[in-house]
């Protein structure tokens, strides 16, 4: 493809991101508007991720795009041959040698270094939307830190359910200053948001990117005597023997029988290779 | 003895029309100032500007902060006028359900501030709605309903719990009996009166009904057309008026 | 043994092949051509580039052909193709005045300068299919048309503005904020608002003008002039140092004369409310100048009735289908690791309340 810049996007435009990208950074977990563009893939599919990876990469880059933890799975290949083909970049689907990792819903079980930047796709980036509708008035409550309502909400869930009834997009308190979404992840993940890597959050439709810069404070709401707890099945992974991984619960045959396997395929293909 | 409150010269007007105009008046820790007249004579508007829900074109609101002292409330910045909204201040409205959150069980509603100054142990949180429940004669096995299913007098009295469980310095109360049955309405004063007795609070309550302020108000500010017409001790202006005003006022309710 | 769900790629592949092939249909049908899909479905090319927001007959008879007919898909290619075009700067205000007008009527004056113009409308025609139409046949010529009125047609509240009948338009900033180049953001003024209805679903954009009628935020609209019709499209060349007219585009325009305000200051007067789109749409440009008169009533003084169609954020945040479709389809991407974590905690709660319920029955 010669008719189209590198990775799609011209250069003012990604201009535009990286200074977007850049004011997240400084103000951790504050969500700062950007002119969103129409991209080539429907809103809500990650036009807000492909947005801020394609104003990251630069040509030595190697990229990772991951759904649902899995590298194969449609839309996570949708995406990395949009940048393979507008980018030419190398891709993997190895954690380890990834630059740039595209996520969708998971954040890898491999710890990140300071060399790499997970980019993830954000559907609702206003922890406080379903509280409040106007946007007006969420981004008011975010300037003045009133967040006693986010507290109300999990207060409801003890009440009603005997625990905090909530299982991703657990929101989070960044830096003792932003509550945050940390996107649909499922809580399991919610610890691993404090990270060595640089964590950027891409939201197309909402015209919104925000940040969580390296080695960032990064605490899960809870209260004092009902601790945030990033729980999943009680099971080992059936092919690598993970117990330390989130799993996806595979239904093998019309009797309902189950397996829990990984949910990121790099780290479970890796473990079996190195048993076998 | 610093006064808690100090209004100087506040003016609201709307377009032509006058609000309120050029009220002044001080309150002191402990006391509680009735505001009466008829409907637009601008009691309502002076409550909601004295606090910060309207924003008045003249005059200064001096509250006795617990941190800084005396301080001007309308020079104040968003945040520490929230702040102040939500720790020493209490607002009751009349209609329960603009001081309520419907979708919200009973206790969740009293815990609100509580959470919003900073609360995280869940179980004292909990313990103290029930106790505040208590207080105002809700019982506990209420705890995990919603307002929406209680009486318009037990709402009211949640509205109460909900604010006063910080422990606020000054309570606004707009009309805080209006639209409830009479009997209903003897039982909430009596409770108002105790709340407001035991814990040395100060409140200004505007209402127009003198039965309200004779059983609450220590003072009484009396207005017509937007101004002041007659202030004093609450028996002294409601046994023996001055102005021709509180005087046909006064006659009116005595000839019930 | 399980089968881990692989061959993504291998999928979409496959999928595009098999979508390709449908959208041929059947081999012995005659292809369509970009010209047939311009000349005889204009409307449907009217509609996807207003929703595209960009005016080329061609591209978006295109579009409708590489979506095989799904109006909303072929806004969207549009759209994502107008991403990456680069822009050389912004045209004159087109005088509507100065339009060359295929229609115009007014339901407010029976006659007025210029005529009330029918034009080619289905207003009156009586919806029966037209069975010579499936023979291929051709319908009888229309009779000549008469040649278009020399000089400007004025716009029908010019005569009511010249008697104050009918609030001026307030003067908006010199530069409009423009809504693909920055984000949407609050409060919106009136040249944004109006730039998203524009662009808005039609649909939508209906919808919300409708239930203005039937209360929902009621203002008492009149048809005070619709019009079609093309208009030249004029530019400045910075190397001239002149405007020079780069083409003509077929716009349709509506304002509408709606109730009176006034206050002890101010006379009565009528207010007015303004629609304007790409192509041929009377529906789109009615129902657009209802929704913006709506979203007035803050300027104007009026009461929120808390009506959706008053509702600004409500309204700009719903009215684009590009966002709404794609925000709507993306449940049917996996899901997989949210729901499971959601199943995890449905059964633990389970498990607990069922325990509760044994203790209670033991005790």
């Amino acid at each position: 493809m010669t008719e189209y810049n590198f990775a799609y996007l011209d250069e003012q435009t990604k201009r535009m991101i990286r200074r977007a990208i850049l004011k997240g950074v400084a103000v951790p977990g504050y969500q700062v508007p950007f002119a969103s563009r129409e991209m080539p893939m429907p809103y809500g599919w990650g036009t807000g991720g492909v947005q801020v990876s394609a104003a990251c990469l630069t040509p030595e880059d190697t990229l990772k795009v991951i759904d649902q933890g899995a590298d194969d799975t449609t839309n996570a290949v949708s995406i990395r041959k949009f940048f393979e083909k507008t980018a030419q970049i190398a891709v993997t689907e190895k954690t380890a040698e990834a630059t740039i990792i595209q996520t969708r819903h998971r954040i890898p079980e491999t710890l990140l270094t300071e060399d790499q930047i997970l980019v993830y796709q954000v559907p609702m980036p206003e922890p406080l939307r379903f509280l409040e509708p106007s946007e007006v008035e969420t981004r008011k409550m975010h300037a003045l830190q009133d967040y006693g309502l986010m507290h109300v909400k999990l207060y409801e869930d003890i009440a009603r359910h005997g625990e905090i009834a909530t299982a991703y997009s657990y929101p989070v308190m960044v830096e003792d200053r932003y509550v945050m979404s940390p996107s649909p992840i499922p809580k399991f993940d919610n610890p691993k948001l404090e990270s060595a890597a640089l964590q950027l959050f891409g939201a197309g439709r909402e015209q919104r990117i925000y940040a969580v810069p390296p080695h960032t404070r990064v605490v899960s709401l809870d209260f004092e005597d009902h601790p945030f707890d990033p729980s999943k099945a009680p099971h080992p992974c059936a092919l690598c023997g993970a117990e330390d991984t989130y799993l996806d619960e595979v239904i093998t045959d019309d009797a309902g029988t189950r397996m829990f396997v990984c949910s990121d395929t790099d780290y479970c293909g890796a473990r079996c290779e190195a048993a076998a | 003895m610093t006064p808690l409150l100090e209004v100087q010269a506040l003016t609201k007007g709307y377009g032509g029309r006058i609000g309120c105009s050029d009220v002044s008046f001080t309150l002191y820790p402990g006391e509680v100032l009735g505001i009466v007249g008829e409907s637009g004579s601008g009691k309502s508007t002076l409550l909601n500007c004295l606090a910060g829900h309207l924003a008045p074109d003249a005059g200064r609101v001096i509250f006795d902060t617990r941190a800084d002292g005396p301080r001007d409330v309308l020079a104040m910045s968003e945040p520490e006028r929230r702040m102040l909204g939500r720790t020493d201040w209490a607002f009751v409205h009349q209609n329960p359900r603009d001081g309520l959150r419907m979708r919200i069980s009973a206790g969740g509603n009293v815990g609100e501030r509580l959470m919003a100054v900073g609360a995280r142990h869940y179980g004292d949180i909990r313990a103290q709605a029930v106790d505040w429940l208590g207080r105002v004669e809700i019982s506990d096995s209420r705890i995990d309903d919603r307002p929406s299913a209680f009486s318009g007098g037990m709402q009211q009295r949640l509205q109460i719990a909900r604010n006063l469980v910080t422990g606020p310095r000054l309570v606004f109360m707009d009309e805080p009996t209006g639209g409830l049955d009479v009997s209903v309405q003897a039982r909430l004063l009596d409770l108002i009166r105790g709340l407001v007795r035991r814990m040395g609070l100060s409140a200004i309550v505007v209402t127009h009904d003198l039965a309200v302020v004779r059983l609450l108000a220590d003072r009484l500010m009396v207005m017509k057309d937007g101004r002041v017409i007659e202030t004093g001790l609450t028996d002294q202006v409601l046994d023996d008026p001055q102005a021709a005003y509180t005087q046909l006022l006064v006659s009116s309710v005595l000839q019930v | 043994m399980y089968v881990a769900v692989k061959g993504g790629e291998r999928a979409i592949d496959n999928a595009h092949a098999w979508l390709a092939e449908d959208r041929r249909g059947d081999l012995g049908v005659a292809e369509l051509s970009i010209a047939q899909i311009r000349e005889q479905l204009a409307l449907a090319v009217g509609r996807v580039m207003a929703e595209g927001s960009l005016y080329d007959p061609d591209l978006a008879a295109l579009a409708i052909k590489q979506a095989r007919g799904d109006l909303i898909e072929a806004v969207f290619l549009i759209r994502a193709y107008r991403t990456t075009l680069p822009r050389f700067g912004a045209s004159h205000p087109v005088d509507t005045a100065a339009m060359a007008c295929d229609r115009r009527i007014s339901a407010t004056f029976k006659d007025l300068p210029g005529g009330q113009i029918l034009g080619p409308t289905f207003d009156y025609t009586h919806r029966l299919l037209d069975f010579t139409l499936a023979a291929e046949g051709l319908a009888p010529p229309a009779p000549p048309m008469a040649p278009p009125a020399e000089g400007d047609l004025p716009h029908v509240t010019g005569f009511l503005a010249r008697e104050d009948l009918i609030q001026s338009n307030p003067d908006g900033p010199d530069t409009p904020r423009d809504l693909t180049r920055e984000p949407l953001d609050f409060p919106a003024d009136r040249p944004l608002r109006l730039q998203a209805l524009a662009r808005g679903d039609e649909g939508f954009v209906l919808s919300m003008a409708y239930s203005t009628q039937r209360g929902y935020g009621k203002n008492h609209p009149f048809v005070g002039e619709l019009r079609i019709g093309s208009v030249p499209v004029e530019m400045d060349i910075p190397e001239l140092g002149f405007a020079i007219e780069l083409g003509e585009m077929v716009l349709t325009e509506c304002e509408t004369v709606n109730q009176f305000t006034g206050s002890k200051t101010e006379p009565p007067q009528f207010t007015r409310g303004y629609g304007l789109v790409f192509g041929q749409s009377e529906r789109k440009a009615i129902s657009m100048a209802l929704v913006d008169r709506a979203l007035r009533w803050e300027e104007l003084g009026e009461d929120n009735e808390g009506a959706p169609a008053q509702d600004v954020e409500f309204v700009l945040y719903h009215a684009d289908n590009v966002q709404a479709t794609g925000f709507l389809e993306h449940i049917k991407l996996p899901h997989y690791v949210d729901f499971q974590s959601e199943l995890e905690l449905i059964r633990r709660l389970r498990a607990e309340a069922m325990q509760a319920t044994r203790q209670e029955a033991a005790e």
